[in-house]
């Protein structure tokens, strides 16, 4: 109970900041998405399709990612979404943004567990 | 593996996402669902586990539908491009169009009110008439297998189609191999007695073979039997539905019981059913042989006899056709005296029966689309000037990376949407108007009863407004696709290129051009009609009351008993104050009925059949000249004197005089008549214009010979007298004399009815039923497309005006008079209509040659008729651009300068 409420609260302040990183080095499309955010964080941190892709579809709304089906011979097309340009700047902000919260929590929490 | 794109789908549903835009977050995520559901089953989960799990974190707690409805509900279906297209976005774009054209249209309230009604108005008259085109020429005849009925008919020298001597249509039956089944009938009147008011009945003395070759089966009862169809066989009767409905109530107990008709009393055997169509108005069906006029078995009687044969099937008209006519040889080599030169006529039973009306309904399918197409034009003006307006929404669309096609598309989803609303308020019309024409056209009609809405109609409507909205919309359309972005929004609002003008000009003239041809064909139409109005018929037509008169059963017995009936009954009538003449007739003049008879001058023997000569045959009472008021050329008229004890008399009219002792007095003379033998000629009369106004003329047959009702043989003084026409001169309106005429003619008995009253004025009216009936929907169709050809030119002047208004402005500040700016913009809109009326002058020349049948007494090319309607369609079209032309000198200078 507690860890699923743990994992609703995280996702809603972090997801975009979650998918815009995984993009950041190349297009993956959505089921690779899920599964690497379930690998990297060992499970902690999993992303169901039902919320996984109106997320996408935010993200590519206000033009930080650009989604596009991509054949390869032998298989379904897929549709891989990229981080565009307008993205790119996004994601460093939010980013030093998320860091320097993430300091800030650390230094309370630090300090009180210490 | 489980099929997933069902379950997405489901939760997509409510969102009401464009069917492109669905099938794309579906085939995405049920991919991302099969990837999940693989790889729980390489986890070691059964079948049954993967899929459950699949699935809830697929839709679990309408997830998906909700997070998705944030993103999805705000995004606008994307933009869809004509050409690299899918179905579904075909369709996702088709209903955008609709959407948007729908909005589009309800913005201008005014403008759609406007195009709506023109075109309603077009596709209601259009309906209208193809309603009755549908049901009387398209429409096969309710019988089964129609098209194998055939109408066989005799001919002569004299006539094409003539009816049949009964001996004739045996023999047809017993020798043709070509039919399954020959029938014959003939239309008689029957005096009802016996069960209240006595009544004269319409009915069809029906051979019994005759319901079995139309595939007829009576609803109760049966058919006759072939034994009831002989000479001293007793009297059965078949009804038709509506008259058991009337005076039986539908007592489906009849079968069994007796009818008096004709003072014989007759057994119902059936009783046909209601949607059965044979003679609208047969009540009753008795068969022939029950017809006791002895002239039915002789070949040299007509005595009106049609016949209906059913072609075997694998045998074609024309080898019916030819059967028949040998078959006619055979019998004119056997029977040369009655025979001789008759022959036999095979005809399609639907075309003899619409043939006369169908040059006059194809006449009208012609001017009422001509009505539809200046409707159009119109509207497409209308739609030209809007899209000018709307030049800045087409160019920013275009800029936007509209696709010319989309823009096309979008407009004539536009022009559609106007035209299907149109169908529905011009089906409205068109029900309106159907009844018009029925009502306007009573009698002339055939098949009328049959006339309705239906499926074909409906469909008819569709495609008009379909194909409608397409043609008035394309002009437009495409006008709008062109506009060039740039220029158009750099121009601001005042954009219009030439192109428009020069569509709009041509859409005026093609209207000014089309109703030229319907104004002259109206106006040849009331030429007709009026000349027809001013031809003598060659007697007076005034105060001439005429009813059919039959006799009490009671008297019927005895020829001598028929003869007394009939002169107790004149001198009754002749008593009634108001009546100055009164006379017994058996031919109507202009009427339905005629009588033609075989003759030959001298006394010799009689020359066989086609060497004789054929004269009308009219059977009256001594006062006849009196009631007709028609001049007395030569010697004298009948008298009481002319009996059964003086040597037969006739008199002649001076056409058969002529014709027959040219330069000759007659009186005196002798002829010899068929079944009367030899007569002397008493008196010449005035012809009569027996066949009516306008073919009387031009019939082959134009002898009339007149004998006395008292010296007819006692062997025809039976039922083959009877039915006569009692005429009345009167000295009031005629129809105010008709009750006092009902009750003497009821005589003692009370039990002789009269019937088919009326004046000679009303015959003459239905005599020109027809072509007053064309004349009005043309006038209607005419007077329509004059008011749109005025209402397009005024349109377009106006706008002209509008347009020009900084031109004008300039010309009137560097000192133009009014008079200069009224000529400017006058000559611009008199080129159009001179280039539209030049145009519709030649087309009418040659279209209306096609209506020659229809007229009387003027030719299609009438310089008259088309001067009026040059005239009449100038003027409208002058005060139609007058008006806007005022207006343009009222323009202030300085306000026309400023209003850029």
């Amino acid at each position: 109970m507690e860890d699923r409420a743990i994992d609703r609260e995280w996702k809603k302040g972090s997801a975009e900041l979650l998918l815009l990183s995984l993009l950041e080095a190349l297009p993956r499309h959505g089921y690779e998405i899920s599964k690497l955010i379930e690998q990297r964080s060992h499970g902690t941190l999993r992303f169901h399709a039902a919320s996984l892709y109106p997320l996408l579809y935010r993200l590519e709304k206000r033009g930080w990612i650009q989604g596009r089906w991509v054949e390869k011979s032998g298989q379904r097309r897929r549709r891989y979404y990229r981080l565009t340009a307008q993205g790119r700047k996004v994601l460093a902000a939010q980013r030093q943004g998320w860091q320097a919260f993430v300091k800030a929590i650390s230094r309370i929490t630090g300090v009180e567990h210490a | 593996m489980p099929d997933w794109n069902e379950h997405i789908r489901k939760q997509l549903a409510e969102l009401k996402l464009a069917p492109a835009r669905e099938e794309e977050i579906v085939e995405e995520m049920s991919q991302h669902a099969a990837d999940r559901y693989r790889e729980l089953q390489n986890g070691g989960a059964t079948e049954e586990e993967a899929r459950r799990i699949t699935l809830n974190e697929l839709t679990g707690h309408e997830l998906l539908a909700r997070e998705l409805r944030a993103v999805e509900r705000t995004n606008a279906p994307e933009l869809v491009v004509l050409g690299a297209a899918n179905k579904g976005q075909m369709l996702a774009g088709f209903v955008q169009d609709l959407r948007f054209g729908f909005r589009t249209l309800r913005k201008s309230p005014g403008f759609t009110s406007v195009a709506i009604l023109a075109l309603a108005l077009g596709i209601g008259a259009n309906t209208a008439i193809f309603t009755v085109v549908n049901s009387v020429l398209l429409q096969p005849l309710a019988y089964s297998d129609p098209d194998r009925l055939l109408k066989i008919f005799e001919t002569t020298s004299e006539f094409n189609h003539s009816s049949v001597a009964y001996p004739n249509y045996l023999d047809w039956r017993r020798e043709s191999r070509s039919f399954t089944g020959m029938g014959a009938y003939r239309s008689d009147g029957f005096n009802f007695t016996g069960a209240g008011d006595p009544e004269q009945l319409s009915g069809e003395y029906v051979s019994a073979s005759l319901f079995p070759v139309l595939g007829a089966t009576p609803l109760l009862g049966r058919n006759f039997l072939p034994e009831e169809d002989r000479q001293g066989a007793a009297c059965s009767v078949m009804l038709s539905y509506a008259f058991w409905q009337r005076r039986f109530g539908g007592d489906r107990n009849i079968l069994g019981k007796s009818l008096t008709l004709n003072a014989a009393s007759c057994t119902v055997v059936g009783v046909m059913a209601g949607n059965f169509r044979f003679r609208d108005d047969a009540q009753v069906f008795i068969p022939n042989e029950q017809w006791n006029g002895m002239e039915l078995h002789s070949r040299e009687s007509h005595p009106g006899l049609r016949v209906i044969g059913r072609l075997r099937p694998g045998i074609t008209i024309q080898a019916a056709q030819a059967e028949m006519s040998a078959i006619a040889n055979g019998l004119a080599g056997q029977y040369p005296a009655t025979n001789a030169g008759h022959g036999a006529a095979v005809v399609r039973w639907k075309d003899d029966m619409v043939q006369n009306i169908r040059p006059t309904l194809l006449l009208l399918v012609g001017a009422v689309g001509f009505v539809l197409i200046i409707a159009c034009a119109n509207v497409a003006n209308l739609l030209l000037a809007r899209s000018a307006a709307r030049r800045r929404e087409f160019a920013i669309r275009a800029a936007l990376g509209a696709a010319r096609g989309r823009v096309v598309r979008q407009l004539l989803t536009e022009s559609v949407l106007l035209s299907l609303g149109a169908a529905a308020v011009g089906l409205l019309i068109a029900r309106w108007g159907t009844s018009l024409i029925l009502s306007a056209a009573p009698g002339s009609l055939p098949r009328s009863a049959e006339v309705g809405i239906d499926s074909y109609v409906l469909l008819f409507t569709l495609a008009v407004s379909i194909v409608t909205g397409i043609l008035f919309g394309l002009a437009p359309a495409f006008q709008g696709a062109n506009a060039n972005p740039q220029e158009s929004l750099k121009e601001g609002t005042h954009g219009a290129g030439g192109g428009r003008h020069r569509a709009e000009g041509v859409f005026v003239a093609v209207e000014i051009g089309l109703a030229v041809i319907l104004l002259a064909g109206a106006g040849l139409m009331m030429q007709s009609v009026w000349r027809l109005l001013q031809v003598d018929p060659g007697f007076n037509t005034r105060n001439l009351l005429t009813m059919q008169v039959a006799l009490s059963p009671k008297v019927m017995a005895s020829p001598a008993g028929i003869r007394l009936a009939y002169w107790q009954l004149l001198g009754r009538v002749a008593s009634i104050p108001g009546i100055q003449a009164a006379a017994i007739t058996s031919m109507v003049p202009l009427g339905d009925g005629d009588s033609e008879i075989g003759f030959w001058p001298g006394t010799g023997p009689q020359p066989p059949e086609d060497r004789m000569t054929s004269a009308m045959f009219n059977i009256v009472t001594p006062d006849y000249p009196g009631v007709m008021q028609f001049p007395l050329r030569r010697g004298r008229f009948f008298t009481d004197r002319d009996n059964l004890a003086s040597p037969p008399v006739v008199v002649i009219d001076d056409v058969m005089a002529k014709h027959l002792f040219p330069g000759q007095d007659p009186v005196g003379r002798r002829i010899s008549v068929i079944l009367l033998g030899p007569v002397q000629i008493v008196g010449v009369v005035g012809h009569v214009k027996q066949w009516g106004l306008d073919t009387d003329d031009t019939n082959k047959i134009r002898d009339q010979i007149y004998f006395p009702l008292q010296q007819v043989p006692d062997k025809f003084m039976s039922a083959g007298v009877t039915g006569l026409t009692l005429a009345l001169r009167t000295g009031p309106e005629p129809l105010s004399m008709v009750s006092a005429a009902r009750a003497k003619v009821a005589g003692p008995t009370q039990d002789q009815p009269i019937y088919a009253v009326r004046t000679m004025e009303q015959i003459i009216s239905t005599s020109l039923a027809e072509r007053r009936f064309t004349m009005l929907l043309l006038i209607i169709f005419a007077a329509t497309a004059l008011l749109l050809a005025a209402v397009g030119i005024y349109g377009v002047m106006s706008y002209a005006v509008t347009r020009r208004i900084r031109e004008l402005g300039i010309r009137a500040a560097l000192g133009a008079s009014s008079q200069e700016i009224v000529g400017l913009v006058l000559r611009e809109g008199i080129r159009l209509a001179a280039i539209g009326m030049a145009a519709g002058l030649f087309a009418a020349f040659a279209l209306t040659r096609f209506m020659a049948g229809l007229l009387y007494g003027v030719g299609p090319a009438d310089p008259l008729t088309l001067a009026a309607v040059t005239l009449l369609l100038g003027g409208t079209a002058l005060l139609a651009c007058y008006i806007p032309a005022r207006r343009a000198t009222a323009v202030d200078p300085i306000v026309a300068l400023r209003c850029e």
